[in-house]
């Protein structure tokens, strides 16, 4: 009896990974933003919708295989990302952070209308590119799907942790977010740069969207709770913080499918208790794990 | 022939004017000094040169107009602005401040040269290349300031008082630089301080502003020489 709870136990926080990768990959797209303009994306999710549809239809309409659509709809959602910041957001830029709210708040119901104009609002299936065949890991059953949703959202984070860490534009993009008025000095153009942030924040964005979509189907709403995860995730690791948005991003995975899965009615109570970690944060640990509170030297 | 001109250069920052019609000329290879008193329009003046500030008037670099343009085009140029309080990119290391520095860049192995040159300048930097730049002093932070403009390998370098909340000592060893920088690689400089003493041993000319306005310029000796300079900036 023990051991098959156990067992439970474990498989529950395995899959919580799994879908924590995907609150991750999203809960980076919010950090990147953030850190590029002090505002959250309230879009984020909305934006990751779309691409995914896309995706969509890419799949059923065009038959094309999923490691073709992946690609082509990540490269979709960066060109998407760059365009809606230079239309959207760039008049704005500057601006304070309230003004620039009511322009994500607005982009979240543009692009949540126009998915529901033109794909529609009725449920749809996401074909998964991943079998839900168990394997299991001596005794602990653990699905092809969840495993690859996980190596597909770590890849994802790997490949921008690589672009910010060892490449010339990615130190740009990094410099620009913390230090535009000496980055402009040395030649940066910072307001491509953030164009370019917005990109990746999509494409990154897009990932987990074709990620979760098998797990929860599709429609204009589904990213929702999804971001709140999200929020949860980057608000846990320090707002600021790539790493700490993975790292919140795995806890909320594991956190939620705790509660999922152990309190009665767990899985109404996901969406409470995603709300509940965010404001316990911000009341006792403001920084979250890894954010630090930035010292400005005036 | 002049590589620097401003002619009549006004600025404002919404509504208040901070520059009424400045006007200066940089000879090339030359150090030029900016004096005044706190709130002058010293550092506008830098600003509005590197297009940090909206300016209008004529402001001439190398045969081009450059009022009005953004700073990302005129560091093309070649004019490196070291900003006042020195601008380093705290969180990023030494080495990463020094890639920024050559961001505009192409040519690998000019930059390597220029990477020497530099180092040639500040040797301590080599050994702390991977140390994060908030944890250098004031001083280093001010060298490591000059150090990333050199990596641009700028016609003109603009320095916004580089001796600001130094030690003395520390000071001395940063115009002995300055001055090695204009002498070696023949770097044009436009220097601002406070302090007139430092600035007039190392420059050939000087201005001197006051509210937005050039009040007084020439030589360094005359400029030293005058009755009202040792008053106001020389603690005569
Ligand atoms: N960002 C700003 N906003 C409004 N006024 C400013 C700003 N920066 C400088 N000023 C004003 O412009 C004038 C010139 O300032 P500044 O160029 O910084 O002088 P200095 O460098 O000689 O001390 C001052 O009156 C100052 O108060
Ligand atoms: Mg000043």
């Amino acid at each position: 009896m023990y051991l098959v709870t156990l067992t439970d136990f474990l498989q529950q926080v395995v899959s919580g990974i799994a879908s924590g990768g995907v609150y991750a990959s999203l809960a980076l797209a919010l950090v990147l933003i953030y850190r590029a303009m002090d505002v959250a994306n309230f879009a984020q999710g909305e934006m990751a919708m779309f691409s995914t549809f896309i995706s969509y239809t890419l799949i059923t309409s065009f038959n094309l295989p999923f490691y073709v659509v992946f690609p082509v709809t990540i490269a979709i959602a960066f060109a998407g990302g760059v365009v809606i910041e230079r239309i959207m957001i760039r008049p704005f830029e500057g601006k304070s952070v309230i003004t620039l709210v009511v322009v994500t708040l607005a982009l979240f119901y543009l692009t949540n209308g126009m998915a529901g104009l033109i794909f529609g609002y009725i449920l749809k299936s996401f074909p998964s590119p991943f079998s839900s065949a168990p394997i299991s890991f001596g005794g602990i059953f653990v699905t092809v799907q969840d495993v690859g949703v996980l190596g597909v959202c770590l890849v994802i984070l790997g490949l921008v942790y690589v672009f910010f860490r060892f490449t010339k534009v990615g130190l740009a993009m990094r410099a620009a977010a913390l230090y535009p008025e000496s980055s402009r000095l040395v030649g940066v153009r910072v307001s491509w740069m953030l164009a370019l942030g917005w990109g990746l924040a999509s494409a990154v964005g897009a990932t987990a969207g074709m990620m979760i979509a098998p797990i929860t189907f599709l429609d204009p709403y589904f990213m929702q709770p999804i971001l709140l995860f999200a929020f949860a995730a980057a608000v846990l690791g320090g707002i600021e913080s790539p790493l700490g948005a993975v790292i919140g991003g795995l806890t909320v995975g594991v956190l939620l499918a705790l509660v999922g899965s152990y309190l009665p009615a767990g899985q109404n109570l996901r969406l409470p208790f995603a709300l509940v970690i965010i404001v316990a944060v911000l009341l006792f640990r403001p920084a979250g794990f890894l954010g630090q509170a930035t010292v400005r030297r005036v | 022939m002049a590589l620097l001109e401003l002619n009549e250069v006004q600025a404002s920052y919404g509504s208040i004017r901070a520059l009424h019609g400045v006007s200066l000329k940089v000879e090339e290879g030359s150090i030029v000094a900016l004096l005044g008193a706190n709130g002058a329009g010293k550092t506008t003046t830098l600003r509005a040169i590197s297009g940090m500030v909206r300016a209008s008037g004529e402001i001439r670099f190398a045969g081009h107009d450059i009022a009005g343009r953004q700073p990302e085009d005129v560091a093309r140029l070649g004019i490196a602005h070291v900003p006042s309080g020195r601008g380093t990119m705290t969180q990023l290391t030494v080495w990463e401040n020094l890639q920024m520095g050559a961001y505009i860049r192409r040519d690998r192995d000019r930059i390597k040269a220029d990477y020497e040159r530099t180092m040639r300048y500040f040797p301590w930097i080599r050994s702390r290349k991977d140390q994060v730049a908030a944890t250098l002093s004031g001083g280093e932070q001010q060298m490591l300031a000059i150090a990333r403009a050199l990596m641009l390998n700028p016609k003109l370098l603009l320095l916004d008082e580089p001796s600001l909340g130094l030690a003395p000592i520390v000071i001395r060893d940063i115009f002995e630089i300055v001055k090695a920088i204009n002498r070696d690689d023949g770097t044009t400089i436009l220097v601002v301080e406070q302090n007139a003493n430092l600035a007039l041993r190392a420059a050939e000319r000087a201005y001197v502003l006051e509210v937005g306005r050039v009040t007084l310029s020439g030589s360094s000796a005359e400029l030293a020489g005058n009755e009202s300079i040792r008053k106001s900036y020389l603690g005569d």
